[in-house]
């Protein structure tokens, strides 16, 4: 199917993979593909996309971030889509900064839109910005996914983790201090979800690679305060906060001798493998901690079975 | 025109207010300009023509130049328009010749540019000395003030309005929502700073209410329809039925003590659910009406009719217990009403990150008030709601107060109530406690010597706004602990501070239904949502409209001596009005010409003030004019054109635009 075509059809969806979603985060993307094929939506990559502009552009030069991002919603235009999917979290943020600051500074809409016009790109809002968990909460539903669930619940209690740039400071995602979507999605899928305090506190971001000390503490505090709280695995909707929370967990379990050992999952995940996905296909191999667990509550092996 | 008016001679004041007008406009080139228009006899300028030189300057102008109009340019009629005509009248010439045009709010205060300022209040000017030459003698209307007063709301204010009126020989109708009279201040145990007790010193005061002759006291009830004008209110009032006969009632309360429910089940809305009560229950002991009320929600009679009435059976002979009670509706006639609603409590829940709701162990103030109160659901015992006792507690001030995200507004009474919890609590539990605060203020009588009371009993004050309240530990002296997470700003540093007991010290904001309920009596409210006065400094009791008055917190947040104070000032206010016995009304009405009326009935349905009806007799409309508010939709209405209004006829409207139109 063609991206024209996909816009077209009015269940299909346009999605931005950015950087992430290629890289460390290829089992969001796998997963996110895999669910979208389950629930029989259409879903369809922006053609010839480029860098979000988050992070390091939007530190240096704002002007620059704001046109590469502005390009991106500005071919989702081209082929005349109505949303435009971002599932990693800094992607969601900086596409919807670009629009919302176009949308108070004339001055900053003007400079882009003439960039844009010089490379024959037509305007760039008009598209709306979704993100994943909110476009299935609102427009696939709880009571259709709930109805497409075959697979029951095998696993133990689980921490949402929502992370910083989903719900901040934009809360179309879900509310900032306590966010709720993530918990009963996977709820409607039979995992049960515990009370997570730090569900919107930072993961690190990119102090894992700078300062690395703070970064790791502030993971450490995550895992802790998650298993403290009775959750033996950790679901996240951002890519970022997947990796910094499953990259460092041996390093953690060396400098202070506590056996954490928790797998870090993406929702999506969760949530194909409840609707009968292939846990290869789901991309639930790659994980680096806890593999244990992930074996044991995704088996390959096991039939699909009926849900009753 | 002059011919119908006489011979026109008009005085023309450019008024310089200090510096507020003549900084910007060019007083003295206006009135120069104006000395020179048509019909202009004096035109002079003045630094402040409000002052009691500057009203003889114009009274002492229409003697000797024989002046019959006069234009007055300087601030709002609102703030003058009075004091002008009072002048005028004051030289014998009837006060509607008096016109003003607004060249500071509307000119001097908006602008910048001189030349174009002086240029836009010439035009201004102009526009209203062509108006003026229109303008004719108006008498104004004396109307009858009922001497009855109404008083919404049974809180301290409310009551000490009522009492202050009902002793000054004036028959008072007081209405509450809630079942029984005391408002917010019978939940407080302690008032600041004297730490007297609050049921000491206010019970005696509800009782007097309900002993008073010359007091109807209608609990439980809601005003539902506001009709009328300044003097002459109706007024209807829905009192929600007890399904206990009043007159019958002798207060025993054996009837609780007989409910089939043995024990208390159910929350207790007076202890802020930290207590039960029965389906049949009275709010507190000192509850005035004395006298129980049942709940139709968990009253078994009411939910499946099979109940043994053992309450019934209690009452015995008395027969007060009535389940068929329906709703009353009594209507009433008042000169003035005193609106004395008080506020609601902010709602912790719009907070969450300080985990009201989530955490059991986080508490508003008010709940905290019932808990260390004697006759609370504890008995005074401060137990937390997991059964411990803290030895730690933190006391968060400004919850929903100067705070972008809630309220805005500072809600005056948090800081000494919080330092009165602090003080209460110490007292109570010996447990150390921290506040969390922005700035103390403590701006009152006895105020700020309570604080340092405060400091020196070695309570804690930490300057910082707590970001959150929250349960995850991060050493063992943090588990099973609420751990307040703020930046220090006096040490500026982030600190952690684990402790046993939450309490937010929630502000004050308008009731949810204020704007209803300032609709229905039709006065105004400010953009918070609390009631307008008429004036911030010199009416600060008045609204917008005459003959409603208002006190306590309905007008904005206030401790009890300030409301106190400010329900004596509304009952004063009242008393002036009833004391003269009448009102006079403006002429600004609109009136029917007879002859050109075609009875077509048209304006009658759009009087918002039931002003208009038609006259069967004459086949015409009539316009009663004590109704009469002057809003012209009649006039504006009339398809004929047969409708007009007094100060604002066609003639002086049209030369008004004319004039500000015409460059000259």
């Amino acid at each position: 199917m063609t991206p024209e075509q996909a816009a077209k059809t009015s269940k299909g969806y346009l999605y931005f993979p950015g950087c992430s979603l290629r890289a460390t985060g290829v089992a969001y993307e796998e997963s996110l593909v895999e669910l979208f094929r389950l629930l029989n939506i259409p879903l369809v990559e922006l053609p010839d996309w480029n860098c979000c502009g988050a992070t390091s552009y939007m530190c240096i030069d704002e002007g620059s971030a704001f046109l590469l991002s502005a390009r991106n919603l500005s071919l989702a235009h081209t082929v005349n889509s109505r949303d435009l999917l971002a599932p990693c979290a800094a992607c969601y943020l900086v596409l919807k900064k670009t629009q919302d600051y176009a949308a108070k500074h004339p001055k900053i809409r003007t400079q882009v839109e003439e960039s844009l016009a010089r490379g024959g790109l037509p305007p760039f809002d008009g598209v709306k910005v979704r993100h994943p968990l909110e476009m299935l909460y609102n427009d696939v539903g709880r009571d259709t996914l709930k109805s497409n669930v075959i697979r029951r619940w095998r696993g133990g209690r689980i921490a949402c983790y929502y992370g910083c740039q989903a719900v901040r400071p934009y809360d179309e995602v879900d509310t900032a201090y306590n966010p709720m979507r993530m918990d009963e999605l996977l709820q409607d899928v039979g995992a049960p979800t515990v009370d997570y305090a730090l569900k919107t506190k930072c993961c690190g971001g990119s102090l894992t690679g700078t300062v690395h000390e703070v970064g790791v503490r502030l993971n450490y505090i995550l895992l802790k305060e998650a298993a403290r709280k009775g959750a033996e695995a950790i679901v996240t909707i951002c890519p970022l906060c997947q990796f910094n929370l499953d990259a460092y967990q041996a390093e953690i379990r060396k400098a202070t001798n506590e056996p954490i050992d928790m797998p870090i999952l993406y929702f999506t995940q969760v949530l194909g493998y409840a609707l009968g996905g292939d846990p290869k296909k789901l991309g639930l191999h790659r994980g680096i901690s806890g593999r244990d667990l992930i074996k044991r509550w995704f088996p390959a092996h096991e039939e699909v079975e009926a849900y009753v | 025109m002059s011919e119908r008016n006489g011979i026109v001679r008009i005085g023309v004041y450019v008024c310089h207010c200090g510096t507020n007008i003549a900084a910007i406009v060019d007083c003295k080139a206006v009135a120069e300009y104006a000395g020179g228009l048509y019909h202009v006899t004096v035109s002079r300028d003045y630094k402040y023509l409000c002052s009691d030189p500057g009203q003889e300057l114009i009274r002492q102008d229409i003697r000797d130049h024989k002046l019959n109009r006069i234009v007055v340019a300087s601030c709002s009629p609102h703030l003058h328009e009075h004091t002008f005509r009072t002048a005028a009248e004051g030289a014998g010439l009837n006060a509607f010749y008096v016109h003003m045009v607004n060249i500071r709010e509307h000119n001097s205060w908006v602008h910048e540019n001189r030349e174009a300022a002086t240029k836009k209040a010439q035009d201004m000017v102009r526009a209203a000395v062509r108006r003026v030459v229109f303008h004719q003698s108006l008498e104004k209307v004396r109307v009858p003030v009922h001497p009855d007063v109404l008083v919404v709301g049974g809180g301290i204010a409310g009551i000490h309005a009522a009492l202050t009126l009902a002793n000054a020989g004036k028959k008072v109708y007081l209405v509450e929502r809630q079942p029984t009279i005391g408002g917010h201040m019978a939940m407080f145990d302690k008032t600041f700073p004297t730490l007297d007790c609050a049921a000491c010193i206010l019970t005696p005061k509800m009782s007097s209410v309900k002993a008073h002759p010359n007091i109807t006291l209608w609990a439980h009830s809601d005003v539902t329809k506001v009709e009328g004008y300044v003097g002459n209110y109706k007024v209807e009032v829905a009192r929600r039925p007890r399904y206990i006969n009043e007159d019958l009632c002798s207060g025993c309360l054996e009837c609780i003590e007989a409910c089939v429910y043995k024990e208390p089940k159910f929350i207790d809305e007076f202890n802020m659910g930290l207590g039960k009560r029965k389906p049949i229950y009275i709010p507190f002991p000192q509850a005035v009406p004395q006298m129980p009320l049942i709940d139709i929600d968990t009253c078994i009679q009411f939910k499946s009719g099979k109940c043994k009435k053992t309450c019934v059976q209690a009452c015995g002979d008395r027969h007060a217990i009535d389940f068929s009670q329906k709703e009353e509706i009594r209507n009433i006639e008042v000169g003035t009403i005193i609106m004395a609603t008080g506020f609601k409590a902010f709602d912790a829940r719009r907070t969450p990150y300080y985990g009201y709701g989530t955490y059991p162990n986080v508490y508003t103030s008010l709940e905290v008030e019932r808990l260390v109160n004697a006759s609370g659901p504890t008995a005074g015992d401060v137990v937390l709601r997991d059964g411990r006792k803290p030895k730690t507690v933190g006391i968060i001030h400004c919850v929903g107060s100067r705070d972008e995200g809630t309220n805005r507004w500072c809600s005056r009474v948090c800081c000494m109530y919080s330092l009165k919890l602090a003080h209460l609590l110490k007292e109570h539990t010996d447990a150390e406690i921290f506040n969390f605060y922005i700035d103390i203020r403590t701006p009152g009588k006895g105020f700020e010597e309570f604080y340092q009371r405060l400091l020196s009993e070695g309570v804690h004050f930490i300057r910082g706004r707590v970001a959150e309240v929250t349960d995850w530990a991060l050493d063992p002296t943090e588990e099973n602990k609420l751990v307040l997470r703020v930046e220090d700003t006096l040490l500026g540093t982030v600190r952690r501070i684990p402790v046993d007991m939450v309490v937010l010290s929630v502000g004050i904001e308008p009731h949810e239904d204020a704007q209803d309920v300032r609709r229905l009596f039709n006065f105004g409210c400010g953009s918070e949502g609390f009631f307008l006065e008429r004036h911030p400094k010199l009416a600060p009791v008045s609204t917008f409209t005459d003959g409603i008055f208002v006190a306590g917190c309905c007008q904005g947040p206030k401790d009890i001596p300030d409301t106190v104070a400010q329900a004596g000032a509304a009952a004063a206010e009242a008393l002036a009005l009833i004391d003269t016995g009448f009102v006079e009304q403006e002429p600004n009405t609109a009136y029917v010409i007879e002859d050109e009326c075609s009875g077509c009935k048209t304006c009658v349905p759009m009087c918002p003030y039931s002003a208009v009806y038609f006259n069967a007799d004459t086949k015409r409309a009539g316009i009663h004019q004590v109704l009469c508010k002057g809003c012209g939709t009649c006039v504006a209405a009339c398809p004929s054109g047969s409708i007009k209004q007094h100060l604002f006829e066609d003639d002086q409207i049209f030369e008004e635009i004319e004039g500000v139109l015409t460059y000259a």
